[in-house]
């Protein structure tokens, strides 16, 4: 906690300038030899550390603290559609049976629905210690409004340490309705969870929509709330159930909601990327939707399936659920071959965790590489059509 | 229909850098654009206020003095009135605190009838905002709307897209959206508005003229979460590069899938 304090004295025009350029967020403005930060601070200290000496402070402020012994555990939530769980549940269940051997906290389901008997039998399959059922039939559909409500009831019953949910397009609308009802921290789409013997959970995520990394904990609120993409972390191996379940209903009457769901229309199937084992992904450096077409021979010879970056779905090239990414699918095949992309983080994090990883490309200094098991520097006009030459000999 | 649009000015480019011996971010700063969601987001709101005579559009954003530039965008785009809600003690804020200020901005205009955002914005890429919003003013909110099919007096009913399904839900005002983008076509900023409203007044906003102007509320205080400390990403070190001729490139490739039996 705290703030960044501006030494006025021990500024001139051209100190105020080096920090003006220092600040990566713009975050300085200069009028009248009176230097001020703006909204746009982040707080990131940069020019405390590395700008001119003594003129950027950080001064810490103190705030009453909370009692972390009072929240225990560890919750994962199970995230449902027509009574079939989503399996990003059970990957969260791993990772929570990770965190909680260092804090030797208990790794718990909560589950909300109607007839959730499957689900929580599932649930106890994976050795989790408890789940926590509401069971009625006012939640036979999920509704933000009244979930959020049950997620309330549970955390004054449970005072659970952290909520960990699934970073689907349901769990991206639900965990942020419930950190502000509950008044704590979220972090979206973290890539990485580590946790310290006091329960502050370490939070890892790519941040300011850049390359950059940014650990990201939560010291002074409860619960921890984290949403994690599928495919992220494994599932744990089933085990003899040894958790106990808890059944339990809301104190207070469910207050109406004002979203009523008239109909649900499935879409047609796609191939899941996520569930893929070989990926040829393409990325920015094909210059047209046509030159797609360079790739069949590969594609047909791998059985592979089709993926991109998100600058194709801009373009429309690609239904979205073709996109790897934090903003599509996160992607964990056996090979990935990566055909022009240069790998913007984002991408990076969604299929870092491919098996073997090939990628072409005619930048030396693409991102790309620096993960990439093999890097094929060259065009791939040059290099693709030369390779479907090779793949026609065989046949 | 009062309709409150929320925008956000973010970089051009996400190409940032951190520089490997200081570990100083390296970012083209100067080089800003309209949040590329919120057009989606616009377009919606003036699609939505078409529907209703005597409706408007009002956008908001938060951020630095130099934000109002996104504010004027929406004038040239179709907005009617806009506001920026901007003071240095917002500085540091985080998900909570960033939804909690544009709430309470909210409630500082009062009088709407749906607030709508961007799904998300690409420099933070959570899609939080919206939902902690529609939370902190205790109103429904339906995300990734992608077409409003039906308005009433008291509501309206609206397309969202999922994965695996589309939903159609009915919603009663005042409410919240988040719209998901290609699927409406945005209009560009026109000309003759941008002659008609270079000069029209946008409302300033500090943390003063809130409802709750308590500090302790906004900004790094108001933030629950803490950022501890920024890295570059992971490298591989076993990487190997192949350089040469197209063909010999082409001839690696194919050895690779050899080795590894996929051809």
């Amino acid at each position: 906690m705290g703030y960044i304090k501006i030494n006025q004295d021990k500024l001139s025009a051209k100190t105020a300038q080096e920090l003006i350029e220092l600040c990566p967020f713009n975050a300085f403005d200069y009028t009248d030899a009176y230097l001020s930060i703006n909204a746009a601070c982040k707080l990131c200290k940069i020019c405390v550390k590395n700008g001119p000496d003594g003129v950027c402070e950080f001064i810490e402020d103190d705030r009453p603290s909370i009692d972390k012994n009072k929240y225990k555990g560890i919750v994962v939530y199970v995230e449902h559609y027509q009574g079939k769980p989503h399996p990003v549940a059970w990957e969260l269940v791993g990772k929570a049976k990770e965190l909680a051997r260092i804090t030797k906290e208990h790794v718990s389901c909560l589950v909300i629905g109607d007839k959730t008997e499957d689900i929580v039998q599932e649930a106890l399959s994976y050795g989790v210690d408890h789940v926590h059922v509401y069971d009625d039939p006012a939640f036979h559909d999920f509704n933000v409004e009244t979930y959020t409500q049950v997620v309330a009831d549970f955390q004054t019953r449970q005072q659970a340490n952290i909520l960990l949910f699934g970073g689907t397009m349901q769990g991206r609308s639900f965990a942020p309705r419930v950190a502000a009802k509950l008044k704590t921290g979220l972090t979206a789409d973290c890539t990485k969870l580590d946790i310290r013997e006091d329960g502050d959970l370490l939070q890892i995520r790519p941040a300011f929509g850049g390359n950059i990394m940014a650990k990201i904990h939560t010291p002074n609120h409860r619960p921890q709330l984290a949403t994690i993409r599928y495919k992220m972390f494994d599932a744990p191996t089933k085990q003899n159930p040894h958790g106990t379940i808890h059944h339990h209903h809301l104190d207070k009457p469910l207050a109406a909601s004002s979203i009523r769901l008239v109909e649900s229309l499935p879409k047609a199937d796609i191939e899941d990327i996520s569930d893929a084992d070989v990926i040829i992904a393409v990325g920015r450096g094909f210059k047209k939707e046509k030159d797609l077409e360079l790739i069949e021979p590969l594609r047909k010879k791998l059985n592979a399936t089709l993926a991109c970056t998100r600058p194709l779905i801009e373009n429309g090239w690609f239904d979205a659920r073709k996109q790897i990414g934090l903003s599509g699918r996160t992607v964990k095949p056996k090979l990935i071959i990566n055909i022009g992309i240069s790998g913007a983080v984002q991408y990076i994090e969604g299929m870092k965790d491919a098996e073997l990883i090939i990628s072409v490309n005619s930048d030396p200094d693409n991102r790309l590489f620096e993960i990439s098991h093999h890097n094929i520097i060259g065009d791939l006009y040059d290099v693709i059509p030369e390779l479907n030459r090779l793949i026609d000999t065989l046949t | 229909m009062n309709i409150i649009t929320c925008v956000k000015q973010v970089p051009a480019s996400s190409q940032v850098d951190v520089d490997p011996d200081t570990g100083v971010l390296i970012r083209d700063g100067n080089n800003v654009k309209m949040n590329p969601y919120d057009l989606y987001a616009l377009e919606l709101s003036f699609q939505l206020r078409d529907k209703r005579a005597g409706s408007t559009v009002h956008t908001v954003t938060m951020g630095p003095p130099s934000a109002r530039q996104v504010l004027l965008e929406s004038f040239f785009m179709g907005g009617d009135e806009a506001t920026l809600v901007s003071d240095p003690r917002f500085a540091g804020a985080d998900v909570l605190a960033t939804a909690y200020t544009l709430s309470q901005l909210i409630r500082t205009i009062g009088n709407f009838d749906v607030v709508v955002c961007g799904k998300q914005t690409t420099d933070g890429d959570t899609a939080q905002v919206g939902p902690e919003i529609a939370e902190f003013l205790g109103i429904p909110h339906v995300p990734y709307v992608i077409d409003i099919l039906n308005v009433t007096d008291r509501g309206m009913r609206v397309r969202s897209i999922y994965d695996a399904h589309d939903e159609i839900v009915d919603v009663a005002f005042p409410c919240l959206i988040t719209v998901e983008k290609g699927h409406l076509v945005p209009r560009l900023p026109s000309y003759r508005r941008k002659l008609a409203y270079r000069d029209h007044p946008i409302g300033l906003v500090a943390l003063s003229d809130l409802v709750d102007p308590n500090p302790d509320h906004y900004g790094l205080k108001g933030s629950p979460t803490q950022v501890e400390a920024i890295f570059p990403p992971d490298k591989r070190t076993e990487s190997v590069r192949h350089t040469g001729t197209k063909t010999e490139l082409a001839q690696t490739l194919f050895d690779l899938l050899k080795e590894s039996k996929y051809v």
